[in-house]
């Protein structure tokens, strides 16, 4: 039984009278794990911004559920806010705080848990993210790889429903890379959460990914949809193809492999 | 629901240990790991426990830390748990919460630290802070030399750029002040001076006390705080972002390209600064002359002309100069040591004004000192 977690119908954004992209529209179900991807300067990032609401639609809407996200008064959309968790690109850890601290934030503003109770919830998820021990260090102690998984950590506080990530494997190593993907996979399935994931890196796209939206910077809207592995396989256009293949319509074999 | 458990004895020495109702986060403090190691504690619970999760409702986060607790407590008192009748998103987060196992020495206790610890700790800072304090003015003078023998190399751009922003820019602020702070002289003076029924000196208190002192003074404060905070949030920002270490690595020594720059416009800048602050603080304090006091403005004219020689617009002028070098080395040198963080930048800013003051305070004093010796 798939439900609608987020439906975005017929969305444009839009920078003042630079137009970013048009009529987008696709729903993201309970579960999956949506890709939005597309080469650089695309859009992706600006897209995320807006399914957070962090920038306003030039047209069309948003829903969350059944809500219009920019249509509901301020206590609504709060109520939805508090439903999402964001990893930001760098993990956007607050400098000045510990990660204890960090993560306990949220967690101290939004429940009555006793600062016991908050202790023991950031040790438990500062150790999914497999950071156990950490507590008391500064995000500029740690390495990027690790201040990203705090920032998971972070994102994952209140435990929301559905996460969104803005490119959660950039910077990090392959065996790094997997062990996120791995790892938000692993959550997804354990907390039933959705998430919503903006990236570029093929190898995470085709392994966690199962549905995308594809974003084209010249025609500035959607030019594919579905599950990854089925847009490399159907699709005809050759922007598609060859973002898919690296520019190299050879290497299609691989990932077809993988699933058959 | 109320979150509720109960105990029931399994074949023969196991136990079962089901749970029901929902246990989210809002019944945190129902969840009570004590009260099942205490019932768990009789002689009977040898064998492994048998968790049941069939009857759970929801479920978040502090369910989940409260399993863990319970396991870290039976396996303290060598029970195992059996987790194969909870719900899959339990156990697999539970296999994921210790997937990865704490890294030996990474905790850190938090120790207090003894006062003499502490006295230690600043000591050290402060030998170190000295040291790259004489470092910067060794490598700062050899900038300084580069630019006489014309290979400093920097943006000329850069260098109109940083004149507009510390010079013309700053011309609104200095205005104000620079009245002000003449009229309050002429004020404080003149109650004293009317005493003696010598009103008519206001006019040598502030030409003297502003082109000798409070001209130089309050335009150096309040480029400290404009430009010195500036600088160090700037080349802050820059350090935070690695692009002191992108401009090292292209052949750009940051003292040539970042701090250049600055110092030479502020030298540049300031003496115009302080001699335009004189002129208004001078003219406030004619304002307070004239206004309160009956003095003819021909007069005041005239005892101001009669009391200040051109020495004391150069001493100004010089101390002022000399405050523009020291503010720029405060703010670049602080922009430089800035560490990592945002925090660390504001810091940064912070600790460049209040080293450019204590540097503008202690020259003044010494220059004054000097003055006074060589009777000028």
């Amino acid at each position: 039984m798939t439900e609608a977690v987020i439906t975005v119908d017929n969305l444009t954004m839009a920078y003042g009278d630079f137009l970013i992209q048009r009529d987008l529209s696709f729903t993201v179900n309970r579960g999956d794990i949506f890709v939005v991807m597309g080469g650089s300067g695309c859009g992706k990032s600006t897209l995320l911004m807006h399914l957070i609401g962090l920038q306003t639609p030039a047209k069309g809407s948003i829903f969350y559920g059944q809500q219009d996200f920019w249509r509901a008064n301020a206590a609504q959309r709060e109520q939805i806010m508090r439903r999402i968790g964001v990893l930001f690109q760098s993990g956007a850890l607050l400098s000045s705080m510990t990660l204890a601290e960090n993560i306990a934030l949220p967690l101290m503003e939004f429940t009555s848990l006793t600062s016991r109770q908050i202790a023991k919830i950031v040790s438990y998820k500062l150790a999914l993210v497999g950071l156990a021990g950490f507590e008391d260090y500064y995000p500029s102690e740690i390495s990027g790889g690790m201040q990203k998984r705090a920032g998971l950590a972070r994102a994952m506080a209140l435990d929301p429903e559905i996460l969104f990530f803005d490119e959660p494997s950039a910077g990090l190593d392959p065996i790094s890379a997997k062990l996120l993907d791995d790892l938000i996979k692993g959550l997804r399935d354990s907390l039933g959460a959705t998430v919503v994931m903006v990236t570029h890196e093929l190898a995470s796209i085709f392994a966690i990914g199962t549905n995308s939206i594809f974003l084209d910077p010249e025609s500035k809207t959607a030019i594919a949809a579905g599950p990854p592995q089925k847009i490399l396989a159907e699709s005809n256009d050759a922007r598609v193809i060859r973002f898919l293949t690296r520019d190299d319509p050879g290497a299609v074999q691989h990932p077809l492999e993988a699933t058959s | 629901m109320k979150p509720t458990w109960s105990i029931t004895p399994q074949g023969k020495s196991g136990l079962h240990l089901s749970f029901s109702g929902d246990w989210c986060m809002e019944h945190a403090g129902l969840m009570d790991v004590g009260a099942i190691l205490a019932e768990l504690g009789q002689p009977s619970g040898t064998g492994p426990v048998i968790l049941d999760g069939q009857g759970l409702g929801r479920w978040d986060s502090a369910f989940m830390t409260f399993l863990l607790d319970l396991r870290q407590g039976c396996s303290a008192g060598k029970v195992s748990l059996d987790v194969s009748r909870m719900p899959p998103g339990v156990r697999s987060l539970l296999d994921l919460a210790s997937a990865v196992p704490e890294r030996e020495g990474a905790r850190r206790s938090a120790s207090r630290v003894v006062w003499l610890a502490e006295i230690g700790e600043g000591a050290r800072r402060f030998w170190e802070d000295g040291l790259f304090l004489t470092r910067f003015l060794g490598e700062a003078t050899l900038a300084g030399l580069a630019l006489i023998a014309g290979k400093a190399r920097f943006r000329r751009i850069d260098l109109w750029l940083q004149i507009q922003e510390c010079g013309p820019s700053a011309v609104p602020i200095v205005t104000l002040i620079s009245l002000l702070v003449g009229l309050i002289l002429a004020f404080v003076g003149a109650v004293q001076l009317a005493m003696f029924g010598a009103q008519l000196y206001i006019a040598d208190l502030v030409a003297l006390g502003m082109t000798r002192e409070m001209g130089a003074l309050m335009t150096a404060i309040i480029m400290a705080g404009r430009s010195g905070a500036a600088f160090a949030a700037q080349i802050g920002t820059m350090n935070v972002n690695m692009e002191i270490s992108a401009l090292r690595v292209m052949g750009f020594a940051p003292m040539e390209f970042l701090v250049l720059p600055r110092m030479l416009a502020l030298i540049l800048v300031m003496p115009f600064l302080c001699l335009y602050s004189d002129l208004l603080g001078i003219i406030g304090g004619g304002l307070v002359s004239i206004a309160f006091f009956d003095i003819p403005v021909t007069q005041f004219i005239h005892r101001t002309a009669e009391s200040v020689h051109l020495t004391d617009f150069f001493i100004g002028v010089f101390k002022c100069a000399l405050f523009g070098v020291l503010i720029a080395l405060a703010g670049c040198m602080r922009g430089l040591q800035c560490g990592r963080s945002a925090s660390a930048v504001g810091d940064a800013a912070t600790s460049a004004v209040v080293t450019s003051i204590v540097f503008i305070v202690v020259a003044d004093s010494i220059v004054t000192l000097v003055c006074d010796r060589l009777g000028i």
